[in-house]
């Protein structure tokens, strides 16, 4: 009974002078957690980028451009426009397949609707490892699914699916699936699933009236989910690198291979900042866009209703 | 438009939520679909929609049978309880989709979607977006876009429940008259009697997935079929009675119950228990010292609390316990000159008489 009217009066004090200790204690850690696994590693990552790289050796400290030139170069934007283009029809797909998915997800039974949602968030416990190895082994030509085709006597042979670009946003796709769907789920289950129904009164058939009322009402839980799993895949190493051949592979996996093989840290580096922006510039804008459609939107409804009400 | 109901039934698992319901609805008429919750009612206009699929039975409209229309065939109109506007729609998009839908040009649908905002008494917001619009303006919203597509037939679920009592009132008044301008077939599910004796032509009383009774407001409310309608519909005195072959004994007298009821008992004479459903502003409250009108049915009841209502008195009464059956209370609404001399803990008398007392069939 006494230690809430004890707190009741610590609280003033301890408002004046700014956070109490246990405050302070307890912001701290996240603090600490933050700069040593995050800004520092960035920071390093930052100066190395600059540095000089000694050929046959490691890095000296300096400055010098020489790791960003080396972006100016027809294999640089090729494997650049590689990783967008996988990242992002990866992000689409996987969204084509969440849309639905979560959509009949939201008007299932509860406890039917309990068991999907467990099974998607166990996909997230397994790591890019083991997707990456199961997928190969399934698109493999000797244990493969494409064996099955076999059983059933529609192939004479089992085709070899992996690697190759189909196979890799197999991947990225099953990695990004139970993101999309957990960013989709809240949005699509506020939605007022009578929309739909009144839409069919008026006569639009399921399918038009999900595209013309369930959709633009879906629309930022969409983009919000496309970016999500755009970055995520965008930053993903080891699926390309398991089931891609050398052309399918990403930015992450040349990053690593500068790093790890060709010991060049400062392009390593130089690269890995170029991808950072590129996403992060990439969610600025499209956060930006939505913002800026919304609120033309608003915009237009309240000039018309302003101009109405002059003219009455 | 005529629409024919014929044992339409609808099982969800084990369960039935609608059991064989048949109803003829005439073209014009408004029949309010009118129950407590979970009675069966929406499934039912649902199932009229299209929205949901019956298990067993036949809909017909005008000899057309419906059951092989999709919800976006049967052109009906329809006004969610949520009204489910669209959102991200203007006031004359939302109004002209239907007719966006039908190819109609887009200088007409302009025209039609002014016409209908004048119908429903809100004319010049065509261009606003609709959450800035209040609840009011929404149902007229909600109404109109229903009415654009110029429906075979008007569905509405529990319309007016968003809105405040006074605005409800006014716009139940508003629907009726819209609806009989137009002259269009119309379904209201409610779960507001009130609202039902407002706006229907003919009530079907709903419970457990049945029809218990279908007839005009009026009928339903003076003539109801068994107990559950009587005390659904308004507030009455139930007081319980035994059919003695021809005879009904009401707490151990003799009552005449009129030529109706007695016909009624003919059919199947026996001795079984029933109700006598008796209205408050029904119950005949006798002066002190008046007589006994001789031969008339005459119970005893000690007065437990007057209110005055304003318009008129309320009485609550007793029947006091007897060897066979319990007190029981009953509410009176009298006029104030009759009851000059009643107090609390007086005893009085009532009397049953065949004109204000319906016998139920149980």
């Amino acid at each position: 009974m006494s230690a809430p009217v004890l707190n009741a009066q610590q609280t003033p004090a301890a408002a004046v002078e700014g956070f109490s200790r246990s405050e302070t204690v307890t912001l701290a850690w996240p603090m600490i957690m933050l700069s040593v696994f995050f800004v520092i590693p960035f920071g390093t990552m930052l100066a190395v980028s600059f540095f000089e790289r000694v050929p046959g050796g490691f890095f000296e400290p300096g400055f010098t451009l020489d790791s960003y030139a080396r972006f100016i170069d027809p294999f640089f934007f090729k494997s650049l426009g590689m990783t967008m283009m996988i990242a992002g029809s990866a992000s689409l797909l996987c969204l084509i397949l969440a849309v639905p998915f979560t959509w009949t997800l939201t008007r299932m039974r509860h406890h039917h609707r309990v068991l999907w949602l467990v099974a998607l968030l166990s996909i997230l416990s397994l790591s890019e490892v083991i997707i990456g190895f199961s997928w190969s082994l399934l698109l493999s030509r000797s244990t493969g699914i494409g064996n099955i085709l076999v059983w059933l006597g529609i192939e004479n042979r089992a085709p070899k699916l992996s690697p190759g670009l189909g196979a890799v946003l197999t991947g990225l796709c099953y990695l990004g699936f139970p993101y999309a769907v957990l960013v989709l789920f809240p949005q699509l289950s506020r939605l007022d699933p009578t929309l739909h129904e009144a839409a069919r009164m008026l006569g639009a058939s399921p399918r038009r009236a999900f595209m013309n009322v369930v959709l633009p009402n879906i629309a930022k839980a969409l983009v919000a989910a496309f970016i999500m799993v755009f970055v995520f895949t965008l930053g993903a190493y080891l699926i390309p690198q398991l089931l891609g051949k050398p052309q399918q592979w990403t930015l992450p996996v040349l990053i690593a291979d500068q790093a790890l093989f060709q010991s060049n840290l400062p392009f390593a580096a130089a690269m890995s900042i170029f991808l950072l922006g590129v996403s992060l510039s990439l969610v600025v804008c499209v956060g930006w866009l939505g913002r800026s459609s919304q609120a033309r939107i608003e915009d237009q409804s309240t000039t018309q209703s302003t101009t109405q009400s002059a003219a009455s | 438009m005529s629409l024919q109901i014929a044992g339409v039934g609808k099982d969800f698992g084990k369960q039935t939520a609608l059991s064989d319901v048949t109803l003829d609805i005439a073209g014009g008429e408004l029949i309010c679909l009118l129950g407590p919750s979970g009675c069966g009612k929406t499934t039912l206009l649902r199932i009229i929609a299209g929205l949901e699929s019956a298990s067993r039975g036949s809909i017909t409209l005008d000899g057309d049978d419906l059951m092989q229309q999709a919800a976006h065939q049967r052109n009906f109109g329809m006004v969610f309880q949520s009204l489910a506007l669209f959102p991200h729609l203007s006031v004359e998009d939302n109004i002209t989709y239907g007719l966006r839908l039908r190819k109609m040009p887009a200088a007409a649908r302009r025209q039609r979607a002014a016409e209908l905002l004048d119908m429903v008494r809100l004319p010049g917001v065509a261009k606003r977006a609709v959450s800035m619009l209040s609840g009011g303006q929404r149902q007229r919203v909600a109404i109109a876009r229903a009415l654009a597509i110029e429906p075979r037939i008007f569905l509405l679920d529990e319309p007016l429940s968003a809105l405040d009592a006074g605005l409800r009132e006014a716009m139940q008044i508003e629907l009726r008259e819209l609806q009989q301008r137009l002259g269009i077939t119309t379904i209201v599910v409610t779960h507001d009697q009130r609202e039902a004796m407002t706006v229907a032509d003919r009530i079907a009383v709903m419970n457990g997935g049945t029809i218990h009774q279908m007839g005009s407001p009026i009928d339903v409310y003076r003539r109801p079929a068994d107990k559950f309608v009587a005390s659904f519909i308004g507030q009455t005195n139930l007081i319980p009675a035994t059919w003695q072959d021809d005879r009904l004994i009401v707490r151990g007298s003799l009552f005449d119950p009129g030529q109706a009821a007695r016909d009624n008992q003919h059919t199947s004479p026996d001795s079984h228990e029933t109700w006598l459903s008796i209205r408050p502003e029904e119950l005949i409250v006798l002066d002190n010292n008046a007589a006994s009108p001789p031969g008339a049915t005459i119970l005893e009841a000690t007065v437990r609390f007057i209110r005055d209502v304003g318009a008129s008195i309320e009485a609550h009464l007793e029947l006091p316990a007897n060897d066979n059956q319990p007190a029981q209370s009953l509410v009176a609404l009298v006029s104030r000159d009759k009851v000059q001399h009643l107090h609390s803990g007086d005893t009085t008398r009532i009397q049953l008489t065949a004109d204000c007392t319906v016998v139920l069939e149980t």
